[in-house]
């Protein structure tokens, strides 16, 4: 038996930290980084007497997702209490959803692989419900305690939930990323995976191909990287088919990923997983969410990315993977379409590549997003017409790129001006520079009279450089062929 | 239904509570009793009747997404048993 007799079977759940001001059930502020607890109010530290009231914002978040996701959003959903005991959930029960949860059902589609060898593939998400998430534990010296950070505590959760669908890491992670440009392109979360935004859980299990009953899985927490979640599951598919091969058996378990070895390891196994006895919190009323105000939330929905990826093949004629590419993300997808919108949608495929091209190997080296790209839409499109109408050569358009990026101008016809850059069309220019070439150089003249093609290539060096690189090279060969070969026989 | 006094020790250990041994047989009949008057309430037929998580017909009522809260921490640190650092100190606990 090989690992290719084998298949693997993966199911997601991702924790989403939703970007409401408030927190899910009390008035405090969720920002990020505030010195410790003094976000946290007396409803997040579970104070005897206190009681939780729902913030809209995080519900219509929720409403966000189902639409995003085609699901069904119910119209009644009930909060339960899911109990357990941890220093970083002060109540001793985290308010979740459990039989009704507030999304049900859904599909995403994502784009596994690049170009040609890519494939699409539809997952469908089980459910995703409306929670709070837990403080943080310090497990730095105390005096031998741990120390506890409460802000955290209540900040709002969409906890989503995908079908056991994934046959792969790379479609785990294809999954995984869609999802996160989804959040992110809906805002409803703003996807800092640093800052724990946006947490995987993976349920791996494997079985032998062509079976129908699912394995054992166990549940690898908490993967706050797409790395890492291509990792562990890697690592930990590759255990359970040597576990189950050396004829061994897998235990239900929940397992942590160490990153410094990249393997999983135990965290607890059934015997004395948690029984969380939920039940419905009898502090929070059922969430009724009226039609009326799903229609509401759907006129606020932008273009989603699959609709946009649609138009994009259909209106500009892109390959599907360059229409994938360039909804990865909304900055992405805004910034090719306000660049086509000046250049016009003739040239859609230039500022495609433009954009996949040398801009994103440009922020990918500075190390920077989009957002934050010295080159603006604008910028890049003035640049973009000086190569549609010839003025530019595309080398000479990098060169000008350059410049826009270093800030040396502030467009690229300022630059091209500044610079004298404009590409050298006028057949005249050309012919007198390559004469005077021809007259400079007759020891080449003869070699490539000899049949030396080399010495072709050393003249139309010689020209573009005389022209200092603003003749278009096509134009140049052509003149300089004609030339050659109507010189009168040996001058 | 009965209960074992493992299941009670079980339930103690999920609760975090402490039943000593002695207390074991009294809590074991005490729940013994909440559980024959569920086994009553169990034997009235609801065929067709939609569980209710709730004793109203009452829906939620929501808040606005506003921050009032204001840093409330040193009063409420001022009767935690241990803090420091700004944060609450806890048993250490590892998992």
């Amino acid at each position: 038996m090989s690992r290719s007799d084998w298949e693997i079977v993966i199911g997601l759940e991702v924790h989403a930290q939703l970007n409401t001001a408030s927190k899910i059930f009390s008035a405090a502020s969720t920002a990020f980084g505030a010195p410790p607890n003094v976000q946290a109010s007396a409803v997040d530290i579970a104070l005897p007497g206190v009681l939780p009231v729902l913030n809209r914002g995080a519900v219509e978040r929720a409403i966000r997702l189902g639409l995003a996701l085609d699901a069904h959003i119910a119209p009644k959903s009930v909060f339960a209490r899911k109990n357990y005991f941890y220093p970083d959930l002060p109540k001793g029960y985290q308010i979740s959803q459990f039989e009704l949860p507030v999304v049900q059902g859904g599909t995403i589609t994502i784009q596994v692989g690049e170009g040609d060898k890519g494939h699409e593939k539809t997952i469908r998400l089980t459910r995703a419900h409306l929670e709070e998430d837990a403080g943080k534990s310090l497990h730095e010296d105390f005096h031998g305690m741990s120390g506890i950070d409460l802000n955290r505590a209540g900040t709002p959760l969409l906890e989503i939930v995908s079908e056991p669908d994934m046959r792969s890491s790379a479609e785990a992670v294809a999954y995984a990323r869609a999802l996160h440009a989804l959040v992110c392109w809906i805002d409803i979360c703003d996807g800092n995976m640093q800052e724990g935004s946006f947490r995987c859980d993976a349920n791996v299990s494997v079985r032998k191909k062509g079976e129908t009953a699912l394995g054992t899985r166990r549940e690898i927490k908490n993967l706050n990287s797409f790395r890492f979640l291509q990792q562990a599951i890697d690592y930990e598919a590759g255990w359970q088919i040597d576990t189950l091969e050396d004829g061994g058996k897998i235990e239900q378990a929940t397992v942590l990923f160490d990153p410094d070895t990249g393997e999983t390891r135990m965290m607890r196994s059934k015997e004395d997983a948690h029984d969380y006895r939920y039940f419905p919190d009898p502090d929070l009323l059922p969430l009724l969410i009226e039609p009326e105000w799903i229609e509401r939330v759907r006129a606020t929905m932008p273009e989603l990315p699959a609709a946009m990826k649609a138009r994009f093949i259909r209106d500009f004629g892109l390959s599907a993977y360059d229409a994938s590419t360039l909804t990865a993300s909304r900055e992405m997808a805004d910034h090719f379409q306000q660049t086509v919108a000046i250049v016009g949608a003739a040239q859609a495929k230039l500022c495609a590549n433009w954009i996949m091209g040398e801009l994103a190997a440009r922020l990918n080296k500075a190390g920077i997003e989009l957002a934050a790209a010295p080159v603006s839409p604008v910028q890049l499109a003035g640049l973009l017409m000086r190569i549609a109408d010839n003025t530019l050569s595309n080398a000479i358009a990098r060169k000008v790129f350059d410049a826009l990026w270093n800030g040396e101008g502030r467009s690229a016809d300022e630059i091209i001006d500044a610079q004298g850059l404009r590409q050298l069309t006028d057949r005249g220019a050309i012919e007198t520079l390559i004469d005077e070439v021809l007259a400079a150089n007759p020891k080449s003249v003869e070699e490539f009279r000899a049949g030396k093609e080399k010495a072709f290539n050393a003249l139309v060096g010689q020209v573009m450089k005389a022209s200092r690189g603003k003749a278009s090279p096509a134009q140049v060969n052509e003149i300089l062929r004609h030339k050659l070969s109507n010189l009168p026989p040996n001058r | 239904m009965s209960l074992s006094n493992e299941q009670v020790n079980r339930l103690a250990r999920l609760a975090r509570l402490a039943v000593s041994d002695e207390a074991l047989d009294i809590t074991r009949i005490q729940l013994d009793g909440i559980l024959a008057l569920i086994a009553r309430m169990e034997a009235v037929d609801t065929t067709g009747v939609t569980p209710m998580s709730h004793p109203q017909e009452l829906a939620a009522r929501l808040r606005a997404d506003e921050v009032v809260e204001t840093d409330r921490r040193a009063a409420f640190q001022a009767i935690a048993p241990q803090a420091e650092a700004g944060l609450y100190l806890v048993p250490k606990v590892i998992e």
